[in-house]
């Protein structure tokens, strides 16, 4: 009798834990495919942002990445986002949660502009 | 070059001494080691090697004479040039090679090219070769990340604002301005309202007889406004200066020299002593231009500035480090 009573408290705890590995796993593969879905890239080359305007779904998240052989940074007109200084193979990402147009520039090369426009 | 040229006033219309022949004559040899000197009201243009030929009350025995140097871009590494620090050392061997020394060096910035603490150290360790005080203005690159505050740290004591001052030497008035900070969206360089007030005032009791040096990273005058090569409200800066009789503007950034007159106001941009940069509009962007290796250090420079009483132009020469 208590030998059963045993395996039925071990097994519940494996059982949950292999219930969980489960779903968690289920859950993580569906975050990595929604991840890969919602990040997009802007190439940062030839002193300008490439695309100059971008359009995305809210909760993406852009990632500038740096391919000019001089540094740039990415900053927000209106102070939503400000880069560190990106130097060649640099990234700098940004996860746009609200609807919005938001113009951006260079900081050091200020005639460099672009535009995130979320939807 | 072992030409000896003497250009003659044809059509004086500003009354300024230089006619659009002369001066644009003039401007095709600036780049090779000329020296245009303005005297009694007639441009003259000498060659470097030849400078010998010119007389007592030419540039070459000026009463002051200093080097701009710009554009050190100390931590770049790319291809246009793997090693800014031996450019650099062949720019001070130049400096101290010159048979006329210069009382001290003006740097027009981008000193660093990430303003990384070892960046300005490496600068300053090589620049002491030289033996002289050197005056500095920030240029974008020297002012990432911190608002300048690191700039003004080490090259600012006694600066105002965001680190501009001015100083005389000999009777000449150097004023050193910075138009590279707050920088807006799709602008060019600024200088802004406080330094504008600060500049009023500091030239405000000066004789007009005074001769004026200013210096700043960023061209005062429009060279290529499609990528930044300008400053949005120099024109009130150089409103403040219209009484003095002899104005000399000397600017960086362009990593390319550059001359231009317009009244009492001479304009000039130094070469860098790290990369070249392409003519305005002559490339999609502004960026280092590689040209090949054995070239480099003939599109790299130093400036040379002399000062002689009684003329109305700061004699400026450009000479390339090979």
């Amino acid at each position: 009798m208590r030998r059963r009573v045993w395996i039925l408290v071990l097994a519940a705890p494996v059982v949950a834990a292999a219930v969980l590995l489960v779903s968690g796993a289920r859950g993580f593969a569906a975050s990595a495919e929604q991840a890969q879905a919602s990040n997009v890239e802007v190439k940062i080359d030839n002193f300008s942002f490439g695309p100059t305007t971008l359009t995305v779904a809210a909760g993406t998240t852009v990632t500038w990445t740096n391919r000019d052989d001089i540094p740039h940074t990415v900053v927000s007109d209106d102070k939503v986002f400000k880069s560190k200084v990106l130097d060649t193979d640099e990234k700098f990402s940004y996860t746009f949660t609200r609807p919005g147009t938001y113009g951006y520039f260079c900081s050091i090369h200020p005639k460099m502009t672009g535009k995130v426009v979320v939807q | 070059m072992t030409k000896k040229v003497k250009d003659e006033i044809l059509h004086d219309h500003n009354q300024d001494g230089i006619d659009r022949r002369g001066f644009l004559k003039c401007m095709a040899w600036a780049g090779t080691g000329a020296l245009c000197v303005m005297q009694g009201g007639v441009l003259k243009s000498y060659s470097l090697s030849r400078l010998s030929d010119l007389g007592p009350s030419a540039a070459a025995a000026g009463e002051l004479s200093f080097v701009q140097i710009s554009d050190s871009h100390m931590g770049f590494n790319k291809p246009a040039n793997p090693d800014v620090a031996g450019t650099l050392k062949a720019a001070v061997d130049k400096i101290n090679a010159l048979s006329n020394a210069p009382e001290f060096l003006l740097h027009t910035g981008d000193i660093s090219h990430l303003s990384k603490p070892e960046e300005f150290d490496t600068v300053d360790q090589i620049l002491k070769a030289t033996r002289k005080e050197v005056f500095f203005v920030p240029g974008e690159h020297d002012v990432l990340n911190d608002d300048g505050a690191q700039f003004r740290e080490r090259y600012g004591k006694g600066a105002k604002g965001a680190g501009w001052y001015s100083f005389e030497k000999k009777g000449v008035h150097f004023i050193g301005l910075v138009n590279v900070m707050n920088l807006k969206a799709g602008g060019l360089g600024t200088l802004g309202h406080e330094q504008l007030e600060w500049l009023e005032d500091d030239v405000k009791h000066l004789k007009s007889s005074t001769p004026i040096v200013v210096f700043a990273h960023i061209p005062l005058w429009t060279v290529y406004p499609d990528w930044g090569w300008g400053t949005d409200d120099s024109a009130q800066a150089l409103a403040y200066l219209k009484k003095f009789g002899s104005v000399t503007v000397l600017n960086g950034h362009i990593h390319q020299t550059m001359q231009k007159v317009e009244g009492n106001v001479t304009f000039h941009t130094a070469a860098s002593t790290a990369f070249p940069q392409p003519q305005p509009g002559k490339a999609d962007s502004p960026g280092p231009m590689k040209v090949p290796a054995e070239q480099l250090r003939s599109v790299l420079g130093i400036t040379d500035v002399n000062y002689v009483r009684g003329q109305q132009a700061l004699a400026v020469v450009d000479s390339s480090l090979a």
